[in-house]
């Protein structure tokens, strides 16, 4: 494979790397009391995002749940930027109106994180929908967790996306519990969520979500196919989240074992990606030695841009509740 | 005996659901994970799974399964993990739950209760910080409780539970961990009754869930300013104790209304309006609301703070319609 040469794994490792070290440091910040609210760490998952947005152009519309961190990084969004909105900070992505769960860059195509479970799918048709009306070859890529797939709203959203062959790729992320539910107590079909999107006629596939490089290869084609106007499409990516559902909730609760969490993280997939690298000879240990040193930096200048920002003035209250003619 | 709000829904709960089989509890994280706030602890391993019913994220449907099953004979209890998902739900709750004894002419009934916390946490963001009660209040058919402290939140669920119709009852996470006297044994508090949470003679104010305990902190600064405020809290929104109202505001002729919800249509222009029909002679000045800001909650503290009655707002309320400066 050409394209599988040193500056591409590099880059799809540094995404991970930016991610991960990102979030363990929104981590420190929130128990400082930095950020607050809900956080939802991302950790574990990376993989999903950074193959996904690999295989896609950057006019492609990509929405979220609360647990979108990965995905707006993924997407190429500050890192100051979206710091100082976990901070709550005026210079915040959103100027600190949305927070950690309601992250949006418009500039990169990163429609939205969105925090009622469901909710935002069918926006992802709809998205797809004014791009297929304008006749632009855009595809619209929608993630969430299988805690969504029973959600009447992830049903409607399924028909209506087959129903009208719209250009959207539902990229389910099953990390195997919805807060301290396991699938199989949460979906009939819990060993094939898939079959949600398949019984609409929708097509769909299994993935390791561990795997970036399984990811975006299974992604370039879902998504030449989609953009070719064949329909939407539904990838189910069987990842796990290393750390609790949020920060209120610890890192392996009584609904699982710590061993299961431990059994799940050699499967890591940076460690995966690192591995591979290392045995085709494509990095060294130095190599990553200065990747961390870089990333480190970018995460640290990005907590002291947050930190440094203001907070948004009071009198921003009222602004923006609607489109000001 | 000193209890937390939590324990004594807890309590309302356990007791009732130990005296009446058909009581069924059903909702998210609700049994195994011992409820989202932990306010169902060790119901799964008293009651068992079949009476304490984890399901999917998928309240529409299980809140029209709860109606459909009150049709049937049951008692049930939805829990829902907060009351920004009842929109979700809205549809069963307005057109089923409300509608069904009048549409049957009286034939069938909906012994229901929907319960979680409503209203603002710290910064949870737009989506997660909403106090809908004046929604829920709107609609014939349905009774609505929102208590304040963990007494009135025992006896009111307990006549809540054995209620005939559907009531919606609205907890507040910030008030989960607050602590109070509770009666020993057994005891209900009727719906329907307000409650003189302190005596006073210069001015009534109306508050009720949080902005309760914020109307008793104003009214004790205010003590050194020599007013003597009175504090009611309806406890149950509807139907509204109006009497009561109205009988302290002939005696003070002064009302200011704290609510946390947003002010255009909300609970306190009701509540003035009610007021006004029934003892406009008796007032010396207008009433006063002291309101949430018309506005989605926006993440940022600063921001959130400008957004929520707090003291010092209320405070300077009672100030100005007292005259005093
Ligand atoms: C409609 C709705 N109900 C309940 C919740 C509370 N809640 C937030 S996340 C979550 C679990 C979601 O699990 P999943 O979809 O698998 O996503 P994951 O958190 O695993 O990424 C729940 C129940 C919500 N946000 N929205
Ligand atoms: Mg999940």
């Amino acid at each position: 494979m050409t394209d599988m040469d040193e500056h591409d794994l590099r880059s799809l490792y540094r995404q991970m790397l930016l991610i991960r070290r990102f979030e363990e440091k929104s981590a420190e910040m929130y128990a400082l009391a930095k950020i607050a609210g809900f956080l939802h760490l991302y950790i574990g998952e990376e993989a999903i995002a950074v193959g996904a947005v690999a295989a896609l152009r950057p006019d492609d519309y990509v929405i979220s749940a609360y647990r979108d961190h990965g995905h707006c990084l993924a997407r190429g969004s500050d890192p100051g930027r979206v710091m100082a909105e976990l901070f709550g900070k005026a210079t915040g992505l959103c100027q600190g109106k949305g927070g950690s769960m309601h992250l949006v860059d418009l500039a990169n195509r990163f429609m939205g994180g969105y925090a009622i479970v469901g909710g935002h799918i069918p926006l992802a048709t709809g998205l797809a929908f004014a791009t297929k009306y304008r006749k632009q070859d855009l595809v619209t890529v929608c993630f969430f967790g299988e805690g969504a797939v029973p959600s009447g709203q992830a049903h409607e959203a399924f028909n209506l996306a087959a129903l009208w062959k719209l250009p959207v790729i539902f990229i389910c992320e099953n990390n195997r519990y919805g807060m301290g539910t396991p699938v199989a107590r949460a979906v009939a079909l819990y060993d094939n969520v898939a079959e949600a999107a398949r019984s609409y006629g929708i097509m769909a596939e299994r993935v390791d979500g561990m795997d970036v490089l399984a990811v975006r290869e299974l992604m370039r084609t879902v998504v030449d196919q989609v953009r070719a106007g064949h329909g939407p499409f539904f990838i189910e990516a069987m990842t796990y989240r290393f750390m609790g559902h949020s920060m209120a909730d610890p890192s392996h609760g009584h609904y699982r074992s710590k061993d299961e969490v431990e059994e799940h993280r050699k499967r890591d997939p940076l460690v995966l990606l690192k591995h591979q690298m290392l045995s085709q000879a494509l990095c060294s240990e130095g190599d990553f030695k200065s990747l961390e040193q870089e990333v480190g930096e970018v995460v640290a200048a990005a907590v002291k841009f947050a930190d440094e920002s203001p907070f948004p003035d009071p009198s921003s209250l009222h602004a923006d509740v609607m489109v000001e003619e | 005996m000193l209890l937390s709000y939590r324990d004594a829904l807890n309590q309302a709960m356990r007791e009732e659901m130990r005296r009446d089989s058909r009581i069924v509890l059903i909702g998210e994280e609700v049994g195994y994970y011992q409820g989202a706030f932990k306010v169902t602890k060790g119901f799964v391993e008293e009651f068992g799974p079949h009476r304490v019913v984890d399901t999917p994220i998928t309240e529409a449907g299980f809140t029209g399964l709860a109606i459909g099953a009150a049709v049937a004979g049951l008692r049930p209890i939805v829990e829902l993990m907060t009351m920004n998902f009842g929109i979700v739900a809205l549809d069963q709750i307005v057109n089923n739950a409300a509608k069904i004894r009048y549409m049957s002419g009286g034939q069938l009934s909906v012994p229901l209760v929907i319960r979680g916390p409503g209203s603002a946490a710290h910064q949870l963001g737009a989506q997660h910080s909403q106090s809908l009660e004046a929604w829920f209040c709107h609609v014939p058919g349905l009774k609505v409780v929102a208590p304040s402290t963990p007494h009135d939140a025992k006896g009111l669920l307990k006549s809540a539970i054995r209620d005939q119709n559907p009531v919606v009852f609205i907890e507040a996470q910030l008030l989960y961990g607050t602590k109070g006297e509770v009666a020993e044994g057994e005891y209900t508090i009727p719906l329907g009754r307000a409650d003189v949470k302190r005596a006073g003679t210069d001015v009534t104010v109306v508050a009720y869930s949080k902005m309760l305990l914020v109307a008793l902190e104003a009214a004790e600064r205010l003590r050194q300013d020599g007013l003597d405020v009175e504090v009611i809290d309806p406890r149950t929104l509807k139907p509204l104790d109006l009497e009561s109202i109205v009988t302290s505001v002939k005696k003070t002729g002064r009302m200011v209304i704290v609510e946390e919800g947003w002010r255009f249509c909300g609970l306190g222009a009701q509540i003035a309006d009610s007021v006004y029909a029934a003892a406009f002679d008796y007032l010396d000045a207008p009433i006063v609301r002291v309101t949430g800001e018309d506005v989605p909650m926006p993440y940022s503290r600063p921001l959130e703070d400008a957004a929520i009655p707090d003291v010092p707002r209320v405070v300077a309320a009672i100030h100005s319609l007292c005259g005093v400066a």
